[in-house]
């Protein structure tokens, strides 16, 4: 869990620091943070940037992140890249979606840094 | 430390809209939300709306098997505490005056989030919109073919905050 690429996506700045505040407490040792505010800078920012770990909200202006996720399944470079969808819109559908879309995690809002890391450090050490 | 509750009218029991249940839902939604990702408790206010409140109100749509709005209003100084906890950054620091809207616009998104998520047949049923804030000394926030609703009267860090859940018929 060293040296990871993480991407957060997420419309509010201050969830983006919280998430990412959330990871360092989780032990991962994050070599780069790429922040993005909506799925389309999302996937501009997986285009042109290696990353290990993905973690995007879901309600987002411009493009929402099960959008992006779907998006994201075409992208050549995205390929095994664990996303962890996190997100105040907790409805059994759009997790069911969110899965099948290829997101590996779903964390609801509000939640504990104890939360990011139940879901996000098994996927570091599987997928990596 | 009050657990008084500062209430509106509840109207009928129908499906979608507010019952004296949604009360402590609403508050409860409230409370997790500032605990876990504010990091400070909140407390219920007595009744009487205070004075001064308008500085920065955050609003959430929602649609589908209830439609409406919740807002939560605050000062500027509570809002700028609140982007501090979240952030942990000082509250004379830029990034909390700047941050301030967008904490509270996504405190408003968690509470509707959480709230919806306490309601039988909400979660599945009701969307949100993204969060709106609007800041100003002097204003009055009006909602369309509003039918009914409900405030909750709460205190951070000894600073009332008001939220308030009006439904549309």
């Amino acid at each position: 869990m060293s040296n990871i690429r993480a991407l957060i996506v997420d419309d509010s700045s201050v969830m983006r620091k919280i998430v990412e505040r959330c990871l360092r407490q989780a032990g991962v040792e994050l070599a780069t943070v790429y922040e993005a505010s909506n799925g389309a800078e999302g996937l501009a920012v997986v285009g042109s940037n290696q990353v290990d770990l993905i973690l995007s909200d879901i309600n987002m202006p411009v493009m929402d992140g099960l959008e992006f996720v779907k998006n994201l399944q075409a992208a050549a470079n995205a390929k095994g890249i664990p996303i962890v969808m996190i997100t105040t819109e907790g409805g059994e559908a759009q997790v069911t979606q969110a899965i099948s879309l290829g997101a590996k995690g779903y964390i609801r809002k509000p939640f504990t840094p104890d939360q990011v890391k139940q879901h996000v450090v098994p996927l570091l050490r599987v997928d990596r | 430390m009050n657990t008084e509750v500062t209430t509106t009218t509840v109207p009928g029991s129908a499906p979608g809209q507010p019952s004296e249940e949604w009360h402590s839902a609403l508050y409860e939604a409230a409370a997790q939300v500032f605990e876990m990702m504010v990091g400070e408790p909140v407390s219920r206010q007595p009744e009487g709306s205070p004075e001064g409140l308008n500085d920065t109100t955050a609003m959430v749509g929602l649609a589908g098997s209830l439609c409406g709005v919740l807002s939560i209003r605050c000062s500027t100084a509570a809002a700028v505490s609140i982007a501090s906890k979240m952030l942990g950054e000082p509250e004379h620091s830029a990034a909390c005056v700047d941050q301030q809207l967008d904490a509270l616009g996504e405190i408003c998104n968690m509470v509707a989030g959480n709230f919806k998520a306490r309601v039988d047949g909400l979660r599945e049923k009701c969307m949100l919109s993204v969060p709106t804030v609007i800041t100003g000394q002097d204003y009055t926030l009006h909602s369309l073919s509003t039918d009914s609703g409900i405030e909750v009267a709460m205190l951070f860090q000894n600073l009332p905050v008001i939220l308030r859940l009006e439904v549309h018929g």
